[in-house]
Order: C-alpha cells, then structure tokens, then sequence
C-alpha cells in the first residue's frame, strides 16, 4: 500500500480494476445459474481460464524476465499427468490402468492438494532442467526447453512406466469441472459451480504472479530482460533469479496443465505438442508481451475465436440462393492464421502493448505527465 | 549380429542424407539473419503436398519434379520477402515468433486443403524399385540419397567458396552492416539464401516422402526439428558441420528404434522394453548434451557477446 501512496498515483484506477474483474465474476456465477449449462459461453469461458493461467505464465518467462523458453507443453504435461495420477478414484483404478494391473498409485487425495502437486512437480521438474539450460542464450534456449518438451512427452509414453503413467493409454476417471457443481440427495444440482471454480483457481494464480511481478524479485525479473549485463552489474544474481522465475512460471504452467486435464475429463500425453507451446505463444504475442492483462484477454479472445465466433467459416453458408465459396473445414483456422500473421508483423505490441488493465482507467492527459 | 543392425544403419544413412537437405537450410538462414526458421519444415512439408497435387493433375513426372523443386524455392523466397523481411530490424524474437506465425499459417492452410487427410505421395519409378544390399532388402532411394546429398553439399561448398554470390554470402554471415557498406545487396543474398535452401528442403522432400509415402499438414514438424538440431549438433553456420550433424542424428534414431531387436538378439535383455519410444526423444537429448558440453557445435566458430 505504501508503494501506490508514494508513487502519487491516483489510487482509483487499482480500485476500478477491482471492481471490474468483482463485477466479470459475478457475472459469470450469474450466468452459470440461469444459462443452459450446455451453452457454448461456457466452454469457451472454461477453456479461457485455463488458457489464460498458462499463458500468463509464460508471459512471466518471455515478457517478464526475458527468458524465450518453448517447454510449457511440456510443463503442462507434467501437471495434467500429476493430477489426473493422484486424483483417480480408488475404485476406478482397475478399469483405467487395466493393462497395468490397476496401476502403482494405491491411494487419492483431493482435488486442491493435487492441484498443489501438479504445480510442484511441473516445478520440481523445471528445477532440474533450468541447471543445466538457463546457461543458454536466448535461440538456444528456445530450442533446448522444446527439446525437453518432446523428451518428457516420450517418458511419459514409455511403457515400462505404465503402473505410473498408463503408458500411452489416457488417464480419465479423474475429477473435472463438472464435479464442482453442487448437487442435492437425489444427484440435481442445486449451484452451478463448475465455470466459477476454475475462474476462482485461475484468478488466485495470476493474482499471485501479478504480486510476483510488484515485488522485488519482479523488478529484479524485469531488470534481467532489459539488460542481462547491467542486471548483474547492480547485484542481481543471475542464475539465482533465472532459475526461480523458471521454477515459478512452470508451477503455474503445471496447475495450468491439471485444468486443461480438468476440462477435456481425459490425459494423453501425445496431445501435448510443442503445437500447443505455439499456441500459447501466439496467445502471448497478441495479447501484448509483457501485458498480464492482455495475456487473459487474448487468451479469452483465441478460444472464443478459435471455438465459436470463426466457427461458421467451417460450414457451407448461404446469402440467399448464393452460396458463401471457399468455406469448408479448416477455413476457419486459415483465416485465423491469417489474422495472427498480421498482428505479428504490423501490430507487434499486440492488443495491450506493455499496459494493464488499471492503466486503461487512467486519462490520457496524465499519460503525457508519467 | 551384422545382419540385424545393418538394416538399421542403412535406413539411418538414408534419412540422415535427408534430414542433410534440411537442415542445410537452417544453418544458412541462421548463419546469416541469425533466426531459427521455424517455418522451414514445413516449407520441406508443403513441397511434398504440391507434389502430391501436381502428380494428381495428370502432369508427366518428368515435368513435375523440377516444377515442384522451382515452387519450393519460390515459397521460401515468397516467406522471407512477406514475413521476415519487414522484421529486419525488430529483435530477433519478433523475428523468430514471426517464423512460427509462418509455420502455423502453412500448416493451416495445408490442413484446409487437404482437408487433414493423409495423402498418398506418388511413386517415382526407379528410385522406389526394391533392392537387395549385403542381404537388407531396401527402396532404390535409400541407396541414392547419400550420394546425391554429398553431390549437393559439394555444389553448395563450391558455391559459397568460389562464386561472387558466396563471398557475398559470406561477408553478410560475418557482419550484416559492414557487408551492406561494402556495397553488398543484402536483401537480395538473404533472398538467394533462402531460395537455396528450399530448393534443397524440395530435393529432401521427394527423397523422404518416396521413403515414407504419405503427407499429411504435421509431417514436417518432426524432421524439420531434428534437422535444426543437426545442425545446432554440427555448429550452426556451418555446412559441412550441418550434414555430419544430419547423418550422425539419422543413424542414432534409426538404431534406437532397432535397439529393442538389437539387444534381444543380442542376449542381452530378456523382454522388449519399448526403447524405440526414445528414438525422437534422442535427438532432442542429445541436443541439449551438446549445447551444455560445446554450444558451438562440432565444427562451429567461437563468437563472444560484446557489451
């Protein structure tokens, strides 16, 4: 508090922040009661909370901290597979590890702990590799974590691990979203929670990075990014503070990753491709690199465009007797790409640039004065 | 023993001439823009698909080969002038994401075409006859790949060490701005680079896909990466380094996929133990092995950052 006070800034952009993302939570819990819990809103809203944890996290490597690391599939892997391992069922270990002899796991444990887990081992993990590869610079360190990415994929498949992993089988059973609903005796559900919980987790998460990044160890971070050298010449230990926000940004990426498990209710490693390390990327570069806000809203935005809004493109439509030419599966995400590429080259700050949301509040007059 | 690891090897040998071809591309391009062409794989996939397409339209093969080498040059040339060239001047990581945009765009776009289905790639006669070497019975193309990826190498080499282009070439790979003072016209060396390397990503793609028939909008994302780390392997920049890189990565994945047979046969494990899992994950280890042990590579030069 004493920071915003001495900063002289007025103090009612933060509290309009507040009182938007209060609102934008109401709301969807509003919704969730009144709308057709089959409604497209909220897988789109589902998938975008979880989009948008991952891809702030990233943003903490790539626009925080300067760092152009490519392993968050990987990462992501490993938290979907800690979960959904600790999660399952004890009754329905037979049936999913049925080619295991019901698996080497004999035991659960709820739903927040696992969460807590995932996080963990995404960071654990991140630890061990972030010794040897947060020497590299910047290419080589983009290709290195992707790498490392397409090596946990594989160990994640390799049969002899299957009593843990399931081999190349998927992992399912395991809790998702839909369990946060609150049902009665007779099994309807009385409160609809299940778009509101993983806002709630989603929201914890980037509240703490967001605190991460107002902290020294952010503006350490930031210090990295502008000038490595300079940064080391004003004290900060480089290889200290690298590594954390590694460790840091994959725990999240982890939890990231138990969502994603959550919200498709199966895990198979093979869908982790560094594909989706692209995606997020992409989420990251629209939304504006260095932009918490604009990471959530792109993330928003993608899977909104991506699963709904460009979906008509992929069905044959008719203007009158007229019939729309080239629509046909897969011109959707043609035309997305398209839109990506231009964002890329001639709107390189993306939708936010480096600003967040409390400095949308603020008027343009004091910008000139800052 | 010979008999079950020398299928093995030759494939190995095969492939490595193929990821050769690529990964030539990518150390050209880095050694002088200093990118990682994300887009390059599937530069090598699109070319199979055009080949694919050609063949499909009932053109004479003989006519369609070079057509789809000339296509293949003029879509890397048309990729460098449309999404790197307005990024010359931005950090290389807008350069770099700029690659991926370009990547995801070509895989979409192939994806709509095809409509993601794996399609059949012509068979080329001669090069796809059976033939029988030292007991391992192969397709003609895994014998020739080698030789001709070593003819092409050496064009290349002569290339950059005696013609007026290559010296070109070579001075902007030293030094971008000192070379555009001297009076070199880089856009157009960046532009010869890149239609170098796409022609011979064209020629790496009729061999592999002749080897493994079908084509489909992924194809090219694993053997462009495992050229990129062939080349990071024989120390970027350069080709000589780049194509041993290539052929020692393809001989290490091809025994790691046998491995399980190997050793078996070999007594010395009692059950498969599903190794050929790791022939992928291999490439990648290594990768990092040698970025950590010697980040220039086998045969790269020592830079050090300037303040």
């Amino acid at each position: 508090m004493k920071q915003f006070v001495s900063d002289r800034k007025s103090r009612t952009p933060a509290i309009l922040s507040f009182a938007v993302i209060a609102l934008f939570y109401v709301l969807v819990f509003i919704a969730e009661q009144h709308l057709p819990s089959t409604s497209m809103l909220f897988t789109v809203l589902k998938k975008g909370a979880t989009y948008a944890l991952v891809a702030v996290s990233m943003n903490l490597l790539n626009g925080f901290t300067g760092i152009f690391s490519l392993g968050q599939a990987g990462f992501m892997l490993i938290g979907a597979y800690t979960y959904a391992i600790f999660t399952i069922p004890l009754d329905q270990r037979a049936a999913v590890y049925q080619y295991f002899q019901g698996g080497a796991v004999q035991f659960s444990v709820p739903v927040p702990v696992a969460l807590i887990f995932a996080g963990l081992a995404a960071a654990f993990f991140a630890f061990l590799i972030g010794l040897p590869v947060l020497r590299l610079k910047s290419d080589y360190l983009a290709i290195a974590t992707l790498g490392f990415a397409e090596i946990i994929r594989a160990i994640f498949q390799w049969n002899q691990l299957g009593p843990i992993t399931n081999g190349s089988n998927m992992l399912r059973m395991f809790p998702n979203f839909n369990d946060f609903n609150i049902r009665n005796d007779a099994g309807e559900v009385t409160v609809y929670l299940s778009t509101t919980i993983p806002f709630v987790i989603s929201g914890v998460c980037i509240a703490l990075i967001v605190l991460l990044i107002h902290s020294g160890y952010g503006r350490a971070f930031k210090a990295i990014r502008d000038d490595e050298i300079a940064a080391e010449a004003m004290g900060i230990n480089l290889a200290h503070h690298k590594q954390l926000a590694f460790s840091i940004s994959s725990f999240f990426a982890g939890v990231g990753g138990a969502m994603l498990a959550m919200y498709q209710t199966t895990v198979q490693a093979k869908s982790f491709t560094s594909a989706m390390t692209y995606e997020i990327l992409l989420i990251v570069v629209i939304g504006g690199v260095g932009s918490v806000t604009g990471s959530v809203f792109s993330s928003f935005l993608f899977v909104a465009c991506s699963e709904w809004w460009l979906r008509f493109l992929d069905e044959k439509q008719m203007i009158g007797t007229f019939e729309v030419p080239l629509l046909r599966n897969g011109f959707r995400l043609v035309v997305f790409s398209v839109i990506i590429m231009i964002v890329v080259l001639f709107f390189r700050r993306g939708i936010m640039g480096t600003k967040e949301l409390p400095d949308l509040f603020r008027r343009k007059t004091k910008e000139g004065i800052k | 023993m010979w008999s079950t690891v020398f299928p093995y090897l030759l494939s190995g040998i095969s492939v490595g001439g193929q990821y050769a071809l690529i990964a030539i591309g990518y150390t050209m391009v880095y050694g002088i823009l200093r990118l990682i062409n994300f887009a390059h794989g599937d530069v090598f996939m699109v070319s199979g698909i055009i080949m694919v397409y050609l063949c499909a339209s009932g053109i004479p093969l003989y006519i369609c080969i070079p057509l789809v080498l000339v296509l293949t040059a003029f879509i890397g040339f048309l990729i460098e002038r449309a999404a790197y060239k307005p990024l010359r001047s931005a950090p290389r990581m807008s350069v770099m994401i700029s690659a991926i945009g370009v990547s995801y765009t070509l895989q979409n776009l192939v994806l709509y075409i095809t409509g993601g289905l794996n399609q059949i790639y012509p068979t080329i006669p001669w090069i796809s006859n059976s033939v029988t070497i030292l007991g391992a019975t192969t397709k003609m193309v895994t014998v020739i790949t080698p030789f001709l990826t070593i003819f092409l190498v050496f064009v290349l080499v002569f290339l950059i060490n005696r013609t007026k282009i290559g010296m070109a070439m070579r001075a902007v790979s030293k030094d971008f701005e000192t070379s555009q003072l001297m009076g070199i016209k880089i856009n157009s060396v960046i532009s010869i680079t890149f239609v170098i390397g796409s022609f011979l990503a064209g020629v790496g793609s009729i061999l592999y896909f002749t080897n493994y028939t079908t084509v489909i909008q992924t194809s090219g994302a694993m053997p462009g990466l495992k050229a990129f780390v062939a080349a990071v392997f024989g120390g970027i920049g350069s080709i000589p380094g780049a194509v041993v890189g290539a052929f020692i990565i393809g001989i290490m994945e091809n025994i790691i996929k046998g491995l399980d047979v190997i050793l078996f046969k070999a007594g010395l494990i009692a059950k498969p133990l599903g190794l050929a899992t790791f022939s992928d994950a291999f490439t990648f280890a290594l990768l990092i092995i040698i970025l950590i042990v010697k980040p220039t590579g086998l045969f790269g030069e020592k830079t050090t950052d300037k303040v």
